[in-house]
């Protein structure tokens, strides 16, 4: 790839990282935040955008942020006060920018009326900040630029003056004496003079008749002048040009000595010096040049009331890291190695085993290590590609605000845990299953303003998203204040739609549950958020498939609450090797609370061929696995089998009947659905030590497929007590 | 024998761009992303010319300028601000902090190594 596509690229990288910080920035000062950083961040962030948009030409998205930037610069510089409705303003600029960003990535159109739109309520308030500016009076400076005055760089064109009139050469005499503040800021005369000499022939003398003895000598001052003849083909501007820098600290005089000159030389410079000291006293001024010959009285510039720039506190310095940047597909292709490594390194010790070599302490030893290591290896590999939930918690108060707009409701979103890490993997299957659940709650948990204020809650909705870390998974949870689940509707549909028998008695939590049954969506017209087809089946059918599981907990009337566990990683597994009927299973750890061998007395048959198990004092449905999976036709005998206690959403107990537990390992995962297809009650397979395929077992899947068929159980339950 | 020149940006777009520009005419670049981090670096690098952005987080471009003049080993070098056209206001403001010269935002290459040719021997 060419390098400046590659730099193209990185631009495009950095403007979402800046846009994020455009957001959050924002979003602090909505909440009230008045940091000064916090508002010079938000203003460099578009700039950035805006810099780095005109290297590549990208004009539309230039025009946006320029706009965009003209009030943020207000708003830093304390010329437009944050006010509420200045920051939502704000807010759908900054995500009109990041669509306009994304169209020039993408080369599609972003939505023009929209832009056009923003715009033009950025420009009113450019202009009315403006219009403060110059005291109060409405008819504040606008230049001919969208959206600010039009700041002309100081260093003067004379484009207007047709001095290339004569197309012969020219001669100027140019009279050089710099002031002592042109050497401290680094300037040379002999750089100046090496530059003219470049413009055509050039005869110098110095005039050191200044020069004090070397006694009287300040090393820091300037004593010398210089008077240079120049013939060049060039016109004054470009020699003006070579000192574009120095103008301020030197004085200068340019002489034509041209038999014609087109203007008058004299009257110019004059000209010009008038000029310099007022544009030297008053500041960011525009000064237009009349056409040549004319000499203009110098307008008194409009007073610019200039609030110091914020931007010169150091910040607190954050605890520098040093981070590298590395391509992801380095870091995926390290991980799959590690992970063979991590198979092959078990094979290894399995053959050692089984050649009696691994006998030799020595070799004992070593093999052990190797195994200590190898795991080593994969936990750091696996850190580097472990990234906090932020990336994707960032995406959703977009999302909130959309959805909150379509549906008419304020809302609040609050967020917590965002550092919490997980494997790049999760992530990105994260995305989508959050998406529906924030949609759901603003659709359907949360209450209208005026529902709300009825019940006496305050008119904005709350919804809470936050991530931990627990018993070796990540938690997510979704918590809104709305009106909660309304039961006797759910259980109404749910048994309009066949999806439970109507006289059904279900416990609270089980009516939650009726809406994650496919089929089930409560949306009476199939609204453009929540009803595409996207019920929480789907959602929960996505986080399955990731390992995870979901749940509910809702109160009537106070809200409800999501809560969804995933597995830190989808690349390995500790896991529990069990044998059945002959083949090898792994049930991951992270489901399994205890192991325990039945006794004949403990299981009780009910209802046909369903079974229990009494485990302290409770009932516990017993899953024969062996049949569950079609490994064989007969039921197993619990007496000769191991039961494994496994805890699935909702806190439901079942015990998995299976023949023997082999031992415990760390797995390497290894996806079935893109070697094979997705089977029923298996998660994913992978390669134990002995070099044999083993399947991982989706508990979930097999605990809620066989519970469907049981619904016997709970009546069960109520009359056991 | 090659000059060197100290780059000063916190976006990393314009990092790449200047190093890029700056590489291909010919010149050694080391690069800071703020002005703190600019004058961290000139605790050890002996840069011929120095150019900074302006807008940056921790240490503006102002205040890095003047970090840098009152550095005695460091006030000599010529500095050049990256600007944007519109900014008359900034540009004085760096001068006086002690600014050698400027770049103009989107910057030329060509125009970026005269402005550089301009200021450094």
């Amino acid at each position: 790839m060419d390098a400046m596509a590659a730099i193209k690229q990185t631009f495009f990288q950095e403007c979402e990282e800046q846009l994020g910080e455009l957001e959050t920035g924002l979003l602090v000062m909505e909440d009230g935040g008045n940091d000064p950083e916090t508002v010079n961040a938000v203003f460099r962030a578009v700039h950035s955008i805006k810099g780095g948009a005109g290297a590549f030409n990208l004009d539309e998205l230039v025009h946006f942020a320029h706009v965009f930037e003209s009030v943020l610069d207000h708003l830093r510089a304390g010329r437009l006060t944050p006010s509420g409705d200045v920051l939502k303003t704000m807010l759908r600029a900054a995500d009109m920018l990041a669509d306009v960003v994304h169209a020039a990535r993408d080369g599609q159109g972003a939505d023009a009326a929209r832009r056009d739109a923003l715009a033009a309520e950025l420009r009113a308030y450019d202009l009315c900040a403006l219009g403060h500016e110059a005291g109060g009076d409405d008819e504040g400076v606008c230049g001919e630029e969208a959206g600010g005055v039009a700041f002309v760089p100081v260093a003067i064109s004379f484009d207007d003056w047709d001095m290339d009139a004569a197309p012969a050469g020219h001669h100027f005499l140019i009279r050089f004496t710099p002031k002592p503040d042109l050497y401290a800021k680094a300037n040379e005369t002999a750089l100046l003079l090496r530059e003219l000499a470049l413009l055509g022939e050039t005869a110098v003398t110095c005039d050191h008749s200044r020069l004090p003895l070397l006694e009287d000598l300040d090393p820091e001052g300037s004593y010398l002048s210089w008077t240079i003849d120049l013939r060049t083909s060039q016109d004054e501007a470009a020699i003006r040009n070579v000192f574009e820098f120095v103008e301020w600290d030197c004085d200068l005089e340019i002489i034509s000595q041209d038999a014609e000159p087109a203007v008058d030389g004299a009257a110019l410079d004059a000209l010009i010096e008038k000029m310099q000291t007022a544009v030297e006293a008053e500041l960011g001024v525009t000064q237009d040049i009349a056409a040549a010959g004319q000499t203009r009285a110098v307008e008194p510039p409009v007073p610019q009331a200039l609030s110091t720039p914020a931007g010169n506190k150091p910040e607190t310095i954050s605890s520098s890291q040093t981070t590298i940047r590395v391509d992801l597909d380095r870091v995926d292709r390290l991980i799959n190695l590690v992970g063979e490594l991590v198979i092959n390194q078990a094979v290894l010790t399995q053959r050692m085993l089984e050649a009696g070599l691994a006998r030799a302490s020595g070799v004992a030893n070593g093999l052990d290590e190797l195994e200590q290591l190898t795991r080593e290896i994969q936990d750091s590999v696996m850190a580097i590609r472990a990234q906090p939930v932020k990336s994707v918690f960032q995406r959703m108060p977009r999302l909130v605000r959309e959805v909150a707009a379509m549906t008419g409701k304020s809302v609040r979103l609050t967020t917590e845990g965002e550092n919490t890490e997980v494997d790049k993997t999760v992530i990105e299957r994260l995305a989508d299953p959050l998406t529906h659940m924030i949609r759901n709650a603003i659709d359907h948990g949360l209450e209208s303003p005026e529902q709300r204020a009825a019940a006496g809650k305050p008119p904005e909705g709350q919804v809470h998203l936050s991530a931990l870390h627990r018993s070796g998974r990540i938690v997510i949870e979704i918590a809104d204040d709305g009106a909660g689940i309304d039961r006797s509707r759910v259980k109404a549909l749910a048994a309009a739609k066949g999806l439970i028998p109507a006289e059904a008695s279900l416990s609270d939590e089980e009516i939650d549950n009726l809406i994650f049954l496919p089929g089930f969506s409560t949306a009476s017209t199939v609204s453009d958020i929540s009803g595409r087809g996207v019920g929480m089946d789907v959602v929960r059918r996505s986080i399955q498939a990731l390992g995870g599981r979901i749940s509910i907990r809702s109160k009537p009337r106070e809200g409800s609450t999501f809560t969804m566990s995933l597995p830190l990683t989808l690349a390995v597994l500790d896991g529990m090797v069990v044998t059945v009927a002959g083949e090898t299973l792994v049930v991951p750890l992270t489901a399994i609370i205890e192991t325990l061998q039945p006794r004949g007395a403990s299981v009780h048959g009910y209802g046909g061929n369903a079974r229990v198990i009494a485990i302290r004092d409770q009932f516990i449905p017993l899953i024969d696995i062996g049949r569950e999976l079609e490994y064989r036709a007969e039921y197993a005998d619990p007496a000769r089998s191991v039961a494994l206690l496994v805890e699935t959403e909702g806190h439901m107990r079942s015990a998995l009947l299976v023949d023997a537990i082999l031992g415990q390992r760390q797995v390497v995962i290894k996806s079935l659905e893109s070697n094979y297809q997705h089977v029923h009650g298996i998660a994913a397979a992978t390669i134990l030590g002995d070099g044999r395929v083993a399947l991982i077992l989706d508990v979930d899947a097999v605990v809620s497929g066989s519970r469907m068929a049981d619904s016997g159980f709970d009546q069960l339950c109520a009359t056991a007590g | 024998m090659s000059k060197t020149i100290l780059t000063v940006d916190d976006s990393r777009t314009m990092r790449d761009m200047l190093m890029l520009a700056l590489s291909n005419a010919g010149y050694n670049v080391v690069q800071a992303e703020d002005g703190m981090h600019g004058l961290e670096v000139l605790k050890e690098a002996q840069p011929d010319v120095i150019i900074t952005d302006i807008n940056m987080p921790r240490m503006d471009g102002f205040g890095f300028i003047e970090g840098v003049r009152g550095d005695g080993r460091h006030r000599a070098v010529p500095i050049l601000v990256l600007t944007t056209e519109s900014d008359a206001v900034k540009k004085d403001r760096a001068r006086r902090a002690g600014a050698t010269g400027w770049i103009v935002k989107p910057f030329d290459p060509v125009k970026l190594v005269e402005a550089i040719r301009r200021v450094a021997a």
